[in-house]
C-alpha cells in the first residue's frame, strides 16, 4: 500500500449463516496488504465470524434481512477497522449483551461468548444499537502490533 | 467426503465425533439434533472430539464442547478431545475448556484418559 493512503471496501450480505464463513474470508483477504501474520489473520476471521453470527442469530432472528461488511485498511499505523451492521431488531442493553456468558438463546447451543471473543481478538470493540433499528458493531486491530 | 459436516465413531459405550474444517454456526447446526438422536439410541458414556482436520473455530464450537459437557456430566460421563492445532487450542483457552474437558495429543490417548 501506498504510504499515507487508506483503503476500503463494502460488502452486503443476505442474512444467512453461510454467509458467516463468505464474510469472514473476504475480510481476511482485504487486510493481507497490511501484511499481516498468520495468527493476526485468524483472530480478524474469528472476530469478524462472532459478529455476522450475532447479526444472523439475534439481529434478524434467523430471518431475512442484509448485512453489511464495511473494512478500512490504514497504511499509517497500520490499522485495520472492520464494521459490521444490521437493520434487525437492535439490543436493549448493550452492556449486558456484552457480559462474558450472557446469551438471550434458550437453546443452551450458544455460549454467550460472541462479544468476549471479539474483544479478545481485537483492540478495540465498540457497539452502537438502537431497538427496532439495528445495530453496528466497530472493531479495531492495529496489525504488527 | 464433506470437510463441512460431523462424522460419528462408536467405539463400545464411547462416541467419537470428527469435527468439520471449519467450526461455526452455520456447520453446527446439525450437530445437537445428531448427537441426542445418537446419545438416546445407544449408551455412550464418553464423547471424544476429534479437532485434527479443524482448522477454523469460534465461539459457536465452545456453545457446542460445553453444551455436550453439561450432557454427559449430567449422566456421570466425560468428554475429552484429541488433535487440536495451534489456533484452536488458543480458542479452547480464551473459552475455558480445559477446566471442564481433558486434551490429547492422539486418538488412543483421548480414547484412554
Amino acid at each position: 500500500m501506498e504510504k499515507g493512503k487508506i483503503e476500503t471496501m463494502r460488502l452486503e450480505i443476505e442474512s444467512l449463516s453461510k454467509n458467516e464463513e463468505f464474510a469472514r474470508v473476504v475480510v481476511a483477504v482485504f487486510m493481507s496488504r497490511l501484511d499481516p501474520t498468520l495468527e493476526e489473520i485468524d483472530d480478524v476471521k474469528t472476530a469478524v465470524s462472532e459478529a455476522v453470527t450475532n447479526a444472523v442469530i439475534h439481529g434478524y432472528e434467523n430471518g431475512n434481512g442484509i448485512i453489511a461488511v464495511e473494512a478500512e485498511a490504514q497504511e499509517d499505523g497500520r490499522i485495520l477497522t472492520v464494521r459490521i451492521a444490521d437493520r434487525g431488531t437492535g439490543i436493549k442493553d448493550v452492556k449486558k449483551a456484552m457480559e462474558p456468558m450472557y446469551t438471550s438463546d434458550p437453546s443452551g447451543e450458544r455460549s454467550g461468548m460472541g462479544f468476549s471473543f471479539m474483544e479478545a481478538f481485537m483492540d478495540e470493540v465498540e457497539v452502537e444499537s438502537e431497538p427496532g433499528k439495528g445495530t453496528v458493531v466497530t472493531m479495531k486491530k492495529r496489525i504488527g502490533g | 467426503m464433506d470437510q463441512n459436516t460431523f462424522t460419528y465413531e462408536a467405539h463400545g459405550t464411547t462416541l467419537v465425533i470428527h469435527l468439520p474444517k471449519e467450526l461455526d454456526h452455520h456447520n453446527c447446526r446439525n450437530l445437537r439434533y445428531e448427537t441426542d438422536l445418537l446419545l438416546s439410541e445407544n449408551y455412550i458414556n464418553r464423547v471424544v472430539f476429534d479437532f485434527s482436520r479443524t482448522e477454523f473455530m469460534d465461539s459457536s464450537g465452545i456453545g457446542v464442547l460445553l453444551n455436550r459437557y453439561k450432557q454427559m456430566a449430567g449422566s456421570g460421563g466425560r468428554v475429552t478431545i484429541y488433535g487440536a492445532g495451534k489456533q484452536i487450542l488458543r480458542i479452547l483457552n480464551i473459552g475455558g475448556i480445559p477446566k471442564f474437558v481433558s486434551l490429547f495429543d492422539t486418538k488412543e490417548a483421548a480414547l484412554a484418559g
